[in-house]
């Protein structure tokens, strides 16, 4: 039934591009500066996409506070993708043809931002992933920025961590073969982890969205790892745990910044206690910038709950790729596509609430990353690496 | 040794809940021929039913015990055959004399019209819910073999189910009847049959079923989305296809087949991408060799 939609949304798309190469491209309004992001607000990476809206959208308001941009006002345009492919593709567009919007922000998947990263160079409009680790996302065309580090980074950080802290010899590989976050993030660590001398047992692939696991596990079971290794996004990790844990699998599971969720412990309860996970900063850190951030976004937003609610990565990354944005328009004295561009890949020594940032000539940005363990039911903080 | 044990307790839970699945699809095709698409979506609203009737029940009866989870299960089941029921009354009762085709395109309609107003933030939303316990959870370890209590209960309520459902369809009136529509619809109209009550009675039960299988899915996968019986219900519609459409004992056998090699051909390192292609291949397979499917013909009875 999923092939039915398919040409539904080919026309869909055909006809938003359809309506970017007529004219109308130029429709930026005086008082404002349009600035569309796109989140994935719903779906199997809900709490990635609101998370960095959160800290996105905090950013736009304290800087409209401040007085906003050259004089104006930033008005942010948010659409949700659903977590879906090809509704990036959709979003964009239409952010791009209908808004007129000056800037992309988004997105956390890789895979996502890859849709929407050739429509942004096409058109010329500037995007700035603040999440998306995935090589690829940059290799785009030289307007796709990120404000985080690449997989490559994180494979080889996750490959030492693995050896040292873990002293894993033997590591078992699960893949998501519908990521590219996963399938390069996996790549990546078994280069760096066979070439520091470990082996990789197994390698086991499953789909995101699966809901049945134990034929994969049963064998990964067999292969008696050390550690395994599960490149993959929180819903699926945490049903992966719990049916890990099922069939008696005792070592260590690690994986990368596609856990970073709250929803990572209310799904995996008790089978994800104990996990390590990488990412890009902790909540936790004693850095006065983060602490400050903490404070600030803990009055602004609530959980569902009513209370106040402690900001992730990807919020402070979100949080990061908008004042990264302001700070390059402000240098080019304009929101002209080129000109911010230009300014976009000069930015060095930026201090973000995730680092300091400094866009290097692929348009990606070198920063420390830290390693978090499951305890309790909250993330703590074991280790910071430096690159 | 181990591994293979393992991979076959796997193997058959899973595979006993695709044959739940399974049998509404192929009661629905003896009745009426046609795939109710559909019937995927109610196993979701099965698994959705569950989730929200746990908390409040927890208030009356002790959460995770045995009694708890029978009133909930049972509840969810009810809710699903009325649901069952009224996608047939409202979708396909109309189109009833148009041709097959339509009501095919019908039966796609109402499953994406399911599927997407529950991803509406109003009604469920997109994101993955965390499904309560409804059972206590152990596991008997025999060597390096680990049994799940869930897939113990999985397996014998699906063979009391089967049996229950053969009983119903060979032993009673309602049963003869829904037979002899799959026969001859007219003649059986004539013989006095109310044809629309047994297609109700058909589309209530097996919706029953698929909302219990719903449960089942959710319990050894405890995180529920509005998409979530999309997979399930693709490989059920395979197993009835395998096992002979419109044959129950097929469509269970089908189910059990699909199961197994899902967890035998995803414990393979390279083949484990490979599972939905092999399942599809061994369908076409099937379907060359024996067009009827594996039991199809061989029994003339057709539910």
């Amino acid at each position: 039934m999923n092939k039915l939609r398919f040409p539904f949304l080919v026309a869909a798309v055909f006809a938003v591009s359809l309506s970017v190469i007529g004219p109308g491209c130029t429709k930026q309004s005086g008082d404002v500066i349009k600035v569309g992001e796109f989140a994935s607000l719903t779906g199997k990476e809900a709490t990635f996409g609101i998370s960095s809206h959160e800290g996105t959208l905090l950013a736009v308001e304290e800087l409209n506070a401040a007085g906003g941009v050259l004089g104006k006002k930033i008005e942010l345009i948010t659409e949700d993708d659903l977590s879906k492919a090809g509704e990036a593709a959709t979003v964009v567009n239409k952010l791009i043809a209908r808004d007129g919007v000056v800037a992309i922000l988004g997105e956390v998947a890789s895979s996502r931002s890859l849709e929407a990263a050739p429509i942004c160079q096409q058109n010329k409009i500037p995007m700035i992933s603040p999440s998306s680790t995935n090589p690829k996302v940059t290799e785009t065309g030289d307007f796709i920025f990120r404000v985080c580090f690449t997989d490559i980074l994180q494979g080889k950080i996750l490959a030492s961590f693995a050896g040292r802290t873990l002293k894993a010899k033997k590591v078992a590989i699960f893949t998501d073969v519908k990521s590219d976050y996963s399938k390069g993030l996996a790549k990546y660590f078994k280069e760096s982890f066979t070439a520091a001398g470990g082996q990789i047992v197994t390698e086991l692939d499953f789909n995101g969205g699966d809901k049945d696991f134990k034929g994969q596990l049963t064998a990964i079971k067999s292969a008696s790892p050390d550690a395994i290794f599960i490149p993959g996004y929180y819903t699926d990790v945490a049903l992966i745990c719990i049916q890990a844990k099922q069939l008696g699998v005792t070592a260590p599971v690690f994986g990368g910044d596609g856990w970073e969720s709250e929803d990572l412990v209310k799904i995996g309860k008790d089978a994800v206690e104990g996990t390590y996970f990488s990412t890009h900063a902790a909540a936790d850190s004693p850095d006065p910038r983060v602490k400050n951030f903490v404070e600030v976004y803990r009055k602004r937003w609530k959980n569902q709950d009513g209370t106040p609610k402690t900001p992730d990565a990807m919020a402070m990354l979100g949080h990061d790729s908008v004042k990264i944005l302001a700070e390059a328009m402000k240098r080019a004295g304009t929101t002209e596509g080129q000109k911010v561009r230009d300014a976009l890949a000069a930015t060095k020594d930026f201090e973000g609430v995730s680092g300091k940032i400094t866009i290097d000539a692929r348009r990606d940005a070198t920063k420390p990353m830290v390693i978090l363990q499951v305890k309790g039911g909250q993330f703590k903080l074991v280790e910071t690496v430096n690159p | 040794m181990d591994w293979f044990l393992q991979q076959l307790i796997n193997g058959l839970a899973l595979g006993s809940i695709y044959a739940l699945v399974a049998l509404g699809y192929t009661m629905v095709y003896g009745v009426l021929r046609f795939i109710n698409f559909a019937h995927s979506d109610v196993l979701m609203l099965g698994a959705f039913s569950a989730y929200f009737l746990a908390p409040p029940l927890a208030r009356i009866l002790p959460a995770s015990s045995i009694g708890s989870a029978i009133v909930i299960i049972t509840i969810s089941a009810a809710i699903c055959a009325v649901i069952g029921i009224l996608i047939e009354f409202l979708a396909y009762r109309p189109l009833r004399q148009r041709p097959k085709l339509t009501v095919l395109i019908t039966a796609i309609g109402v499953s994406l019209f399911i599927e997407f107003t529950c991803q509406h933030k109003a009604v469920f939303g997109a994101n993955t819910k965390p499904f309560p316990r409804l059972l206590p959870e152990g596991q008997l370890a025999f060597g390096a073999v680990s049994i799940q209590s869930n897939d113990l209960v999985v397996l014998l309520v699906t063979g009391l189910l089967l049996a229950g459902l053969w009983l119903i369809v060979q032993h009673t009136r309602t049963g003869t009847a829904m037979r002899a529509v799959s026969f001859n619809e007219k003649a059986a109209a004539l013989m006095g049959v109310n044809i629309d009550r047994i297609i109700s009675f058909t589309f209530g039960l097996g919706s029953a079923l698929a909302a219990v299988a719903g449960i089942f899915y959710a319990m050894r996968s405890p995180g529920i989305d509005p998409l979530m019986g999309m997979k399930p219900g693709l490989y059920a519609f395979v197993a009835a296809v395998i096992g002979g459409i419109g044959n129950l004992p097929g469509a269970a056998l089908g189910g059990l087949l699909l199961g197994m090699l899902e967890t035998f051909a995803g414990g393979i390192p390279g083949l484990s991408n490979y599972r939905d292609g092999i399942a599809f291949a061994i369908l076409i397979l099937i379907l060359l060799f024996k067009p009827a499917g594996l039991l199809g013909k061989a029994q003339a009875e057709k539910v």
